[in-house]
């Protein structure tokens, strides 16, 4: 009952509305989560001071849903002090192979959108003190497409894993290959996934993270492809489209199709992990494969 | 011929008043050699015309021909002994990919592809060419088999994309095709693989990592369907043609780009044209392939390999 009536309550703050916002000043941050000073969840509608949510890593407190991260958000929520000891490769841009029609505009929208040359970050930091290679993708970045900078960045932080012998981690954010880059771009699977066959062979731990959203092309390679796979809750995981599917079986999907929950259920995915968790499982799972050296 | 394509209409008219001719000389006595021979030049040039000059958008058509020689068809015309094998070990066997041991010229192979059907009863139990993740994994381990009794393995590709499905993602679509990937890289045996139809996306990808890539002239190989590019970029699922055009998905575009090694010559007007001839074309470039291939060791098959694929990409460096 007490409860009801805060609730009730918060409605009648006054606050901006989006929309408003929106046309003062054409700020195209996160969809989600607009810098706002109150936000409303798009799950539950529940509202939460939009401070309360960064700090809560951009989780719902009241329905747990969990937005989107942008890669520099991602790293600083996992990493020692927040950030790379040595970031990779963040000088590699994008061309446009093909000269396709539109493209380089695109990026270069996406560019000053997200203050980032692509779709992935790559570097080396600590967890919890113990070193790692990372690579965190960006899914407001050409919705997290695979052209051949994310496809050559990735594979150069495996590389680097393989040759510096450290866990590689990969955070997963994307609709899969980018088409603008056409058959460059689904070779970019082939290479990835080369290259973590060397990474395999060198006995050396890669844990893929799927975050939402993680399919086509890039579920299709690397980021299935984890000695350990796990992915933040509702998270959608999947090779094809719903759509897609629904127009060639013509029946209606289950709601929790191609979610982190009916991935576990169906045997894909060793776990679920709450984002809140997220450092200190993937610090008890390295740790748990460095050598051991006790009595 | 039962299936003609649009573009081919004029070239079929012609064809048809020849044999006319022809058979009124038999029948009725009445001599049209010099019309015949006039009009078998004629012939001559307007095949040239339309197929020295295919646009990508013919090529689709062409690679997608109802008879299109399958993989089936190759394996007899190229191999002996063909010895078919069945299932992942896992789920089920999949028909829409097939695979097994045979001979090239007398040494042992493995031989995998995917297989559409010839008529609507056999595309539908071979799902029209379109795997589940069994298929790839049938697939994988008869790769692992060749691996294993160090046998040289040889696909074929052709299929609209892998299957999607219910059922499919269920059992992991995703991880079947992305193990392949990396399975493949990991072949300690001279891989070769031939796009001889559609390279549908990740479903081609799937038996496609190999250490040289052949593409038939009039086979595409592309990240979509031009139709799916279509839909998704302009929402007209109608401008497939501009999409064909402006993807780069056809054999010789895709030699520009470095992205195949070699593009197999077509008999006029297509592989279903001449499948005998179209089957000896590819047994010798096979048979090259190989050839350079046999004498490397694993580790030099492995690396060859990987940088092939490692080599592909383009970038700048901000300045």
């Amino acid at each position: 009952m007490l409860k009801d009536l805060f609730g009730k309550k918060r409605k009648f703050a006054t606050v901006p509305t989006d929309s408003s916002r929106m046309q003062q000043v054409p700020v195209i941050e996160q969809k989600e989560v607009p810098e706002g000073l109150m936000h409303k969840c798009s799950h539950c509608g529940s509202i939460h001071y939009s401070k309360d949510l960064e700090k809560n890593l951009k989780v719902c407190k009241s329905c747990q849903h969990h937005f989107i991260l942008s890669s520099t958000e991602r790293v600083q929520s996992l990493l020692d002090n927040g950030w790379f000891i040595e970031e990779f490769d963040a000088d590699l841009l994008s061309n446009n192979p093909l000269q396709f029609p539109g493209y380089e505009e695109k990026l270069e929208q996406d560019k000053e959108k997200t203050n980032l040359n692509e779709a992935v970050i790559t570097g080396q930091g600590l967890l919890k003190g113990q070193p790692v290679i990372l690579g965190v993708m960006d899914s407001r970045f050409r919705m997290g497409s695979m052209g051949s900078v994310v496809g050559e960045k990735i594979t150069r932080a495996i590389e680097r894993a393989k040759e510096r012998k450290l866990p590689f981690i990969l955070f997963s954010a994307s609709g899969g290959a980018r088409m603008q880059e056409g058959m460059i771009s689904l070779m970019q699977m082939a290479k990835t996934s080369a290259a973590l066959a060397q990474l395999s062979n060198e006995r050396v731990l890669f844990i893929s993270v799927m975050t939402n959203p993680t399919t086509g092309g890039v579920s299709a390679s690397f980021a299935s492809l984890g000695d350990i796979n796990i992915a933040e809750p509702g998270a959608l995981i999947g090779f094809a489209g719903r759509r897609i599917i629904e127009q060639t079986i013509r029946q209606e999907l289950p709601k929790d199709f191609q979610t982190a929950e009916f991935l576990l259920k169906n045997g894909q995915l060793d776990m679920v992990v709450h984002r809140k968790e997220m450092r200190d499982k993937l610090a008890q799972l390295v740790a748990m494969h460095t050598v051991w050296e006790g009595a | 011929m039962a299936t003609d394509l649009s573009f081919e209409k004029p070239l079929v008219e012609l064809q048809d008043k020849i044999k006319e001719l022809r058979k009124f000389t038999e029948e009725k006595g009445i001599d049209f050699t010099d019309e015949v021979i006039r009009l078998e030049a004629k012939a001559k040039n307007l095949a040239e015309q339309i197929y020295g000059n295919l646009t990508p958008w013919q090529r689709v058509q062409i690679s997608r021909h109802p008879e299109r020689p399958t993989t089936l068809d190759y394996i007899g015309h190229i191999f002996t002994d063909f010895v078919e094998m069945h299932g992942d070990r896992l789920y089920g066997d999949d028909l829409s990919i097939v695979g097994g041991i045979a001979r090239l010229e007398g040494r042992p192979v493995t031989v995998i592809g995917h297989q559409k059907g010839k008529d609507t009863k056999e595309n539908i139990s071979r799902n029209f060419g379109m795997a589940h993740p069994e298929g790839y994994r049938k697939a994988l381990r008869l790769m692992k088999q060749a691996d294993k009794f160090n046998r040289p393995i040889i696909t074929f590709i052709n299929t609209q994309g892998a299957y999607p499905g219910k059922a499919a993602e269920e059992r992991g679509q995703s991880e079947a095709i992305a193990r392949n990937l990396l399975e493949m890289a990991n072949l300690s045996v001279p891989v070769i693989c031939v796009v001889m139809g559609e390279g549908g996306s990740g479903g081609a990808l799937a038996i496609s990592v190999g250490n040289y890539i052949y593409m038939l002239e009039n086979s595409i190989y592309s990240v979509i369907s031009p139709e799916g590019a279509a839909a998704l970029l302009w929402k007209d699922s109608t401008l497939a043609m501009r999409a064909a055009e402006s993807m780069k998905i056809t054999a010789p575009d895709l030699l520009d780009l470095g992205i195949i090694d070699e593009m197999i010559p077509e008999p006029f007007g297509g592989a279903h044209r001449d499948v005998v001839k179209q089957s000896q074309s590819i047994k010798e470039s096979l048979l090259r392939g190989l050839e350079e291939l046999l004498p490397m060791s694993p580790e030099e098959l492995k690396t060859q390999r990987y940088n092939k694929f490692k080599q592909i990409g383009t970038f700048k460096a901000l300045s």
